[in-house]
């Protein structure tokens, strides 16, 4: 395939949909890949929203135990179990996945191999419909009686299995039903994208003229395919557990709560990669588009993401080290665990070595993408510690763990996307962005996430566990030195979460009044600035683009501008 | 770090800081190339960035070095790390006393052998949310969980591990230095998960004996 020019496979519209849903019906029933693009991006954003409220609520109960919130009134301990858990549900399945793969993946696969919409646009529609019933069915299991589900996002049984256990039994089984749902809502996206790059690629576009992102968010759609099943599996059994009655995870019926773990973290660990290497995709486009060099070693990263993807689902027990599984094996689930580090290393590397000999412009989305690359070394290296089985003894699930994953998850979800919003919002909205404002947000965010997680890193060396609604019961954590800590990562998230007015400020000045983009503001290869900003309904009204080169042509000697977009003849 | 106060935890201590020292490297190197990078190569008007297909042996040999580097180091790594998990969790010492630690929500319950230094005898003490434990004297713990997953974890010692229903899971540790430190419960176990505190008590010999007599005469 890697040779051989691929032929044209563009969707045919039939007649009567060119033009799809009219007036506000289009908003419920279009099947164009940017609106339903849109739709993820706004849902996923508002569930970011509300993500960030209950960490500002429990963060506000850990600094200064007892208060009564600003907003939300005194948290007792079964609210704030049902906070921190369904903080980090949002936060993963409904801000990171539904953004980064959904959104960005929607919006992006069509319109940078040149096809006029997805393969399956009525699935992809679904997919959206599927997604939003799963947001709300979330959302209502906080409010049903017995408030929502607290065992934590990996909803280990036999806690989350027993009503009696947990005293959330409505909400447990609606929490369970709304992960499920929201997984149904990915396959069918992931079916999607997968297709699509495979065969509605413009004429002359060969497997490695295709912007890495694209390849980043079909890989993370494979692992994700792969990995989910067993979870489907599991949490059929737990969902029967909790509501017949079953014993699949009890051990007084012949089950195991451990199996649980085991399908659990055999997807939860790919999981990290899923939403991991479209963030990374999006950095290296904007990495290259900025400092208008070509990508050190196109192949090298393509390789290196699907070796990281195949070790992937190799490392899951490095999460149950301590779990009560046999001790030996923690040894061959610390040697793939570390292993995993060279390639992901590699692919930090590579972006960084692409900056060499550039020509480096700084505005908001470069930094953003630059900032990712920053920070999520410090989520890489402190990963270690934990993958090394004799130091995990001591930090597992302690505020190491949080911080550790948080410096992870916070440059994926968080700066990869503000790094992708702000790059193609020229393209979604035809309107360029106040930079200045961009760049108030960008260290308004930036300085204050540092605030926020590096005290937690020492509150965890210092033997913090993590879930705990107040330390006051526990005299080693209760001194005034870790009581400063607290606060202060507390009042660095309330900065954080401030600046962020200045984010949704621009982008609504900024769509009513800003400057046309034209088509092609950062002077960049790739097919989407081909078309008009927006692009209308089947993306390129002249006809599709045919393609002549590799996206990263930057600089190229044999050329006059430092920029040689894909689509222009030889 | 907090205090040691048992064999191992120097030698997990240890393992810590020898990750310090190596991830530690690898992040200022790399945070040092990137800003380096980013300032030696910030453009300029009329300068153009070079072309660069990523396989140049001069440009390619600053990625395929630091990577065997970073392969040697994992195996370092993995060596000390295997070392301390197996002190710790593969291979117990013979034990001078055993004792047992059951999980419910929201307490621990603590079996101690009592004055015949036997578990599961009459003579056995049972405290709520207190450990007594001797001073440098090897202890077995017998882990179990009456309900829900709970996690024993002393940090001082810098042991931790998961009780699980159904299983008994054997650790152990020795204490190194005296006094009262906390135990938490390290694994989600419901609304009370955070009221799920107990303490332990390390005390020298003469002590804990006088603890022994008077729970025993107390029972």
């Amino acid at each position: 395939m890697a040779d051989t020019a691929v032929a044209s496979g563009h969707v045919e519209h039939h007649a009567g949909d060119h033009h799809g849903p009219q007036g506000m019906l289009r908003y419920i029933w279009s099947t164009d890949h940017k609106m339903i693009a849109m739709q993820y991006l706004f849902t996923g954003m508002a569930m970011a929203v509300i993500g960030g409220y209950m960490a500002y609520v429990f963060r506000m109960q850990l600094a200064f135990p007892g208060i009564t919130v600003p907003g939300f009134g005194q948290v007792s301990p079964g609210e704030y179990n049902a906070l921190v858990t369904n903080h980090g549900s949002i936060m993963i399945f409904w801000v990171a996945m539904p953004v980064l793969i959904a959104a960005f993946g929607n919006f992006l696969i069509p319109l940078m191999i040149g096809a006029d919409d997805m393969v399956f646009p009525r699935i992809n529609r679904l997919s959206y419909q599927i997604f939003l019933a799963s947001a709300v069915l979330l959302l209502a299991s906080l409010f049903v009686q017995g408030g929502g589900f607290g065992g934590a996002w990996t909803s280990y049984p036999p806690l989350s299995a027993v009503g009696e256990y947990n005293q959330t039994s409505l909400g447990s089984s609606m929490w369970l039903g709304a992960v499920a749902l929201e997984f149904v809502a990915f396959l069918l996206g992931g079916i999607n994208f997968i297709t699509t790059l495979m065969n509605a690629r413009a004429p002359g576009m060969r497997a490695y003229d295709i912007p890495l992102v694209c390849w980043m968010i079909v890989i993370a759609s494979i692992l994700f395919m792969l990995s989910v099943g067993p979870l489907i599996a599991g949490a059929a059994m737990l969902l029967f557990d909790q509501v017949l009655g079953t014993g699949f995870y009890d051990p007084a019926r012949g089950g195991d709560p451990v199996l649980w773990q085991h399908l659990f973290w055999f997807f939860g660990h790919p999981e990290v990669y899923v939403v991991l290497l479209p963030a990374i995709g999006v950095t290296i486009e904007i990495v290259a588009t900025f400092a208008r060099k070509k990508v050190f070693g196109y192949k090298a990263m393509l390789f290196t993401t699907v070796a990281t993807g195949v070790l992937s689902f190799f490392v899951w027990a490095h999460h149950q080290f301590i779990a009560g599984i046999d001790p030996r094996m923690a040894n061959v689930f610390m040697v793939t665990t570390l292993l995993i580090s060279v390639p992901i290393a590699e692919l930090l590397f590579v972006i960084i070595a692409t900056l060499y000999g550039g020509s480096i412009r700084l505005a908001t989305p470069m930094l953003w993408a630059l900032a990712f690359i920053a920070e999520f070394l410090i989520g890489g290296v402190t990963g270690i510690f934990l993958g090394a089985s004799g130091a995990d003894i001591y930090f597992h699930d302690t505020y190491f763990v949080l911080a550790h994953f948080h410096y992870t998850f916070f440059p994926i979800a968080i700066i990869g996307t503000f790094a992708a919003f702000t790059y193609w919002f020229p393209k979604m909205f035809g309107k360029m962005m106040n930079d200045t404002l961009g760049k108030i947000h960008f260290w308004g965010t930036i300085i204050p996430f540092n605030f926020i997680f590096i005290p937690l890193f020492v509150l965890g060396i210092g033997g913090q566990h993590r879930r705990i609604y107040n330390y006051q019961h526990f005299p080693d954590l209760a001194g005034p030195g870790m009581y400063r800590l607290r606060e202060l990562a507390t009042i660095a998230l309330l900065v954080m979460l401030a600046f962020q007015l200045v984010f949704f400020y621009n982008c609504i000045m900024s769509w009513w009044k800003g400057k046309a983009a034209g088509r092609n503001p950062w002077q960049a290869n790739t097919l989407e600035w081909t078309t008009e900003s927006p692009p209308p309904h089947g993306n390129w009204p002249e006809g599709l683009p045919n393609v002549y080169r590799g996206p990263y042509e930057y600089g190229h000697p044999d050329h006059d501008e430092d920029y040689w977009p894909q689509n222009q003849p030889t | 770090m907090i205090e040691q106060l048992s064999t191992y935890a120097a030698d997990i201590d240890n393992v810590i800081i020898l990750i310090a020292v190596l991830t530690g490297f690898w992040f200022f190197a790399a945070e040092g190339m990137l800003f380096w990078l980013i300032w030696r190569f910030r453009g300029k008007a009329g300068v153009n960035s070079e072309y660069l297909e990523g396989h140049e042996h001069h440009v390619h040999r600053w990625i395929s070095w630091p990577h065997r580097i970073i392969l040697v180091c994992d195996v370092i790594i993995i060596f000390f790390a295997v070392r301390v998990w197996y002190d710790v969790k593969q291979q117990l010492p013979e034990a001078d006393s055993t004792i047992r630690v059951i999980g419910q929500q929201w307490a621990w319950t603590f079996q101690h052998p009592g004055p015949d230094n036997e578990l599961d005898t009459p003579d056995d003490i049972f405290t709520v949310d207190d450990l007594h434990v001797e001073v440098d004297r090897v202890y077995h713990f017998r882990l179990e969980s009456r309900d829900v997953l709970h996690s024993f974890s002393v940090p001082v010692f810098r042991i931790k591990q998961d009780a699980i229903p159904g299983r008994a899971i054997t650790g152990w540790f020795e204490a190194t230095g005296t006094g009262d430190y906390d135990v938490q419960c390290a694994e989600i176990c419901g609304i009370g998960h955070g009221v799920m505190a107990a303490r332990i008590h390390i005390e020298d010999s003469e002590q804990h004996q006088a603890w022994i007599a008077a729970s025993s005469a107390a029972q």
